[in-house]
């Protein structure tokens, strides 16, 4: 998986800023990533990567780094 | 009647390898709709009815045998539809099951049985189905709830519970998945002459026939009509509706 593609569904699905610092980026820390967002951003990811995540899995993304951890859990490579 | 084609649209029905389910498969095969025909266990009847539909009707069908009283059967049979078809536009939430107790001796194991079939069921199907409907801009959901959930009957305290939460969660969910393109209905059969009702006794049966204004049973095929509609597109701007089939039933 590139990185890349997954902070540019990141960016265009939640409207972030163009400056993110990724490491820290979770959900309901920033605005653009309320509880609304979040399910936008789960069906970005699932058409972007061709996945379809569990619930456990949406309940479970609270960050980008945890999103990163849950598409290698779905065979997406890191 | 264009407004009732289905052509390009999958549909899932639960429980559809016989009854109002299998009616209703048919019903939207014909009006040319992939259909995903859903068994509980029995994968290989699930697959004869699949075969049938597209020998019928020149349609592509499917098979899956998915249990709804099992969340996690029914998340992997979502991974699987995403994996064969990548979408979903109708869902429809038939399967269920009839058990009756009079107050003082409903078990525990029955309100259990009941509630993860006809109510736990649906719900974890709708919100599966949701999310893939959601990806291509909507879909229709439509629920088989009871006239015993919207009136209640003696001895099915527990299945008109059952029923009863099923009009509530398509009315919740109309709402919250409007915005998404995605209706919710649900249709609220009578007496409908099916095997699940054949198991009711003579006289009660009897009793329930002479409440019924028309004066007979339904069929599963009127029901069906009435699925068929809520899912396509005469029912576009419809949602968050429970549809009485019952003949004019008083309970």
């Amino acid at each position: 998986m590139a990185v890349d593609k997954l902070q540019t569904v990141f960016s265009e699905t939640l409207g972030l800023p163009a400056e993110v610092d990724w490491s820290a980026l979770a959900y309901r820390k920033v605005p653009e990533w309320d509880s609304v967002a979040h399910m936008q951003l789960v069906g970005e990811i699932e058409e972007a990567f061709g996945v379809m995540l569990d619930t456990a899995d949406v309940l479970g993304m609270s960050s980008f780094a945890a999103a990163r951890d849950i598409l290698s859990k779905h065979g997406v490579a890191a | 009647m264009t407004g009732l084609r289905l052509d390009g649209r999958v549909a899932l029905v639960t429980g559809s390898t016989r009854g109002i389910g299998w009616c209703t498969a048919r019903a939207l095969a014909a009006h040319g709709a992939t259909v995903i025909v859903n068994s509980r266990a029995d994968a290989e009847a699930a697959k004869a009815r699949a075969a049938e539909l597209t020998e019928a009707h020149c349609v592509p069908a499917d098979a899956l045998a998915c249990d709804a009283a099992d969340p996690e059967q029914i998340r992997e049979a979502y991974r699987r539809i995403f994996g064969t078809h990548r979408r979903l536009d109708i869902l429809v939430n038939n399967a269920g099951i009839l058990e009756d107790a009079l107050i003082g001796m409903i078990s525990d194991d029955l309100v259990e049985r009941v509630l993860r079939v006809n109510t736990f069921g649906p719900l974890h199907h709708l919100q599966a189905a949701a999310r893939l409907m959601r990806r291509h801009g909507g879909g229709a959901i439509v629920n088989l709830t009871s006239i015993i959930g919207t009136h209640g009957n003696v001895g099915q305290a527990v299945y008109g519970s059952a029923k009863a939460a099923v009009v509530g969660l398509t009315r919740s969910a109309a709402k919250e998945l409007a915005p998404h393109g995605i209706r919710v209905n649900a249709v609220a059969p009578g007496l409908i002459d099916t095997d699940m009702t054949r198991g009711i006794p003579p006289e009660r049966y009897r009793e329930l026939v002479d409440g019924i204004g028309m004066g007979r049973v339904g069929t599963p095929e009127q029901v069906a009509n009435a699925v068929l509609f809520l899912a396509g597109d005469l029912a576009a701007y419809i949602t968050g509706q429970v549809l009485g089939v019952d003949g004019g039933m008083r309970i």
